[in-house]
């Protein structure tokens, strides 16, 4: 589904993605996850192409996207929601106004479909009370929601989410973990979520890779990666005191 | 679009290869600047859709009725300085009543234009620069690209649009309040009778140079929302960023808005 192949990007010379190969499959949850700077956010922009590689192809349902413009791009683009690292959600439209705004310019959607569309995503991610607020008079946390509300209205067939969690205090997170992986489940989408977040990590994705220094280090299953020799690995997890037992040890209720 | 991947200078230890990559970008922006704002102006028949009425709209607003307050004092006291200053000369030879006249022409041909534009970049110019500025720095623009909204119909052509109405009718505005006010001045001060300040406006002024002031001011409106997008859009680095991008929209349309008014100038009055 989606596809690196040997990608190579540099800003200004220095190098952010090195020899890069990743491939998400189909209907698959893959979790990114890397210390801050090993470029998780810039590979996540490369499968939208907000970023171009400097060599290297990435594949989207097996079409090169690096040369699309225009039209082709735009459609291209159409199969993605984005959760910014930021929310991005635009400042002078209110939370149900910017939920509404891709059904509107990339649909054809009657008002009234569009209504009922938003009201439910927005309903689903618990932000039915701050219909008509401004981005700027919510929390960093419903703005997150908000933004995720705005990702997953039309329906895409991928989604890509820059750190969901990260902000969040730890019971919102676990309620953003069960969205993430309720949506999965229900919609079938595939999903790619770049987090700092372990528990997040270990209890939606159905694939972890370790990003480290512009290559990825390890994919494997959440158990086999709990078990992994790797030493960065193992740093990553003792650093947030996973234990190997992780699976065992969590409360049950909390990991669905 | 090219607005995405910047001319990078390459870092060079070469003082003359430096200059040379720094004019290369130079005329690269300037030339994305303009692009940037032609595609906008073939966008604008899509202001007439539903979803763009109420931006178009809004803009309208902003750009024209939220810079009246502002304007107006400008307008007033600069006809009044002026209507002062050319009155103590013309005292000199008893030829006060000609003030009508002096002010009109000026205020029409060069004046009421620019001052309009000077103003308009301060006000509305900078507000887009930030905005857009801001946008672009907190991911905003990027969001809007993944949606498939082209940030240039959607931001871009609406300010054109708003500018390029609004400074025709601002300039207009300015013309008539700043000689309401050299007027003013004539009446009390210099005691010309105010029919006789009309009559001799009347016989300086012709059609052609309010023509030529309202069109500058259109050229000028083109030209603010050109600087102002374009620094806006290509905003980087933070909110230091956005502060960098404000300076120069103001400065750079200043500069632009001098050099386009001497231009035009030079080929109506030659
Ligand atoms: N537009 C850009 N121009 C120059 N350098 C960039 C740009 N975007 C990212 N980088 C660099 O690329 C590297 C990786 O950045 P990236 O944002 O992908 O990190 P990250 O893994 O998402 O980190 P974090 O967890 O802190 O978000 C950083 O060193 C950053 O400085
Ligand atoms: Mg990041």
């Amino acid at each position: 589904m989606i596809e690196f192949r040997n990608v190579k990007k540099d800003f200004s010379g220095r190098p952010v993605l090195r020899g890069f190969n990743l491939h998400v499959r189909k209907g698959e949850t893959m979790c990114l996850v890397g210390t801050s700077g090993a470029g998780k956010s810039v590979t996540l922009k490369h499968m939208v192409r907000l970023l171009k590689a400097s060599s290297g192809e990435i594949l989207i349902d097996g079409e090169d996207i690096q040369p699309l413009e225009g039209k082709a791009l735009s459609s291209m683009r159409e199969k993605f929601g984005y959760l910014f690292q930021s929310a991005a959600l635009l400042q002078w439209l209110t939370v149900y106004e910017n939920v509404a705004l891709p059904l509107r310019e990339r649909t054809k959607l009657s008002d009234g479909e569009i209504d009922r569309k938003v009201r439910h995503v927005l309903d689903r991610v618990n932000m039915s009370h701050a219909l008509g607020k401004l981005p700027a008079d919510i929390s960093g946390g419903m703005q997150k929601r908000a933004g995720l509300a705005r990702a997953v209205v039309s329906e895409p067939d991928i989604l890509l989410y820059d750190e969901p969690t990260s902000g969040l205090d730890p019971v919102t997170s676990r309620t953003i973990d069960t969205l993430i992986h309720d949506l999965q489940s229900d919609l079938g989408v595939t999903s790619v979520v770049v987090t700092h977040d372990m528990i997040s990590a270990l209890t939606i994705s159905d694939r972890i890779a370790m990003l480290h220094q512009g290559t990825v280090l390890e994919v494997s299953p959440p158990r086999e990666f709990l078990a992994s020799q790797n030493e960065v690995v193992r740093d990553f997890l003792d650093s947030q005191c996973i234990s190997r037992n992780f699976f065992e040890e969590f409360p049950e209720r909390i990991l669905k | 679009m090219a607005l995405n991947d910047p001319y990078e200078c390459p870092a060079c230890t070469n003082l003359f290869a430096q200059w040379g990559h720094n004019t290369l970008a130079f005329f690269q922006q300037v030339g994305q600047a303009i692009l940037l704002n032609s595609r906008a102006l073939f966008m604008t028949p899509l202001m007439f859709r539903k979803r763009m009425r109420t931006e178009v709209a809004y803009q309208l607003f902003y750009t024209g009725i939220k810079s009246l307050p502002v304007l107006s004092v400008v307008a007033f006291f600069v006809g009044m300085i002026f209507a002062v200053q050319t009155g103590i000369e013309l005292a000199r030879f008893g030829q006060e009543v000609n003030v009508g006249g002096a002010v009109t022409v000026v205020m029409l041909r060069e004046m009421g234009p620019f001052m309009t534009g000077l103003i308009i970049v301060a006000s509305v110019g900078s507000s887009i620069g930030a905005q857009l500025g801001t946008m672009k720095v907190s991911e905003e623009i990027s969001a809007l690209e993944i949606m498939s909204i082209d940030p240039v119909r959607f931001l871009v052509m609406p300010r054109l649009v708003a500018l390029m109405v609004m400074m025709p009718f601002l300039t207009l505005y300015t013309d008539v309040l700043s000689i309401f006010g050299g007027g003013v001045i004539a009446t009390v001060q210099l005691g010309v009778e105010p029919a006789a300040y009309l009559d001799n406006a009347l016989l300086y002024a012709e059609n052609k140079d309010l023509y030529t002031g309202l069109f500058k001011a259109l050229v000028f409106g083109f030209v603010i929302n050109m600087v102002a997008c374009h620094q806006g859009l290509t905003t980087k680095g933070g909110a230091v960023g956005v502060g960098k991008s404000t300076r120069s929209t103001v400065v750079i349309s200043f500069l632009v808005i001098l050099i386009t008014g001497f231009i035009l100038t030079k080929f109506f009055y030659g």
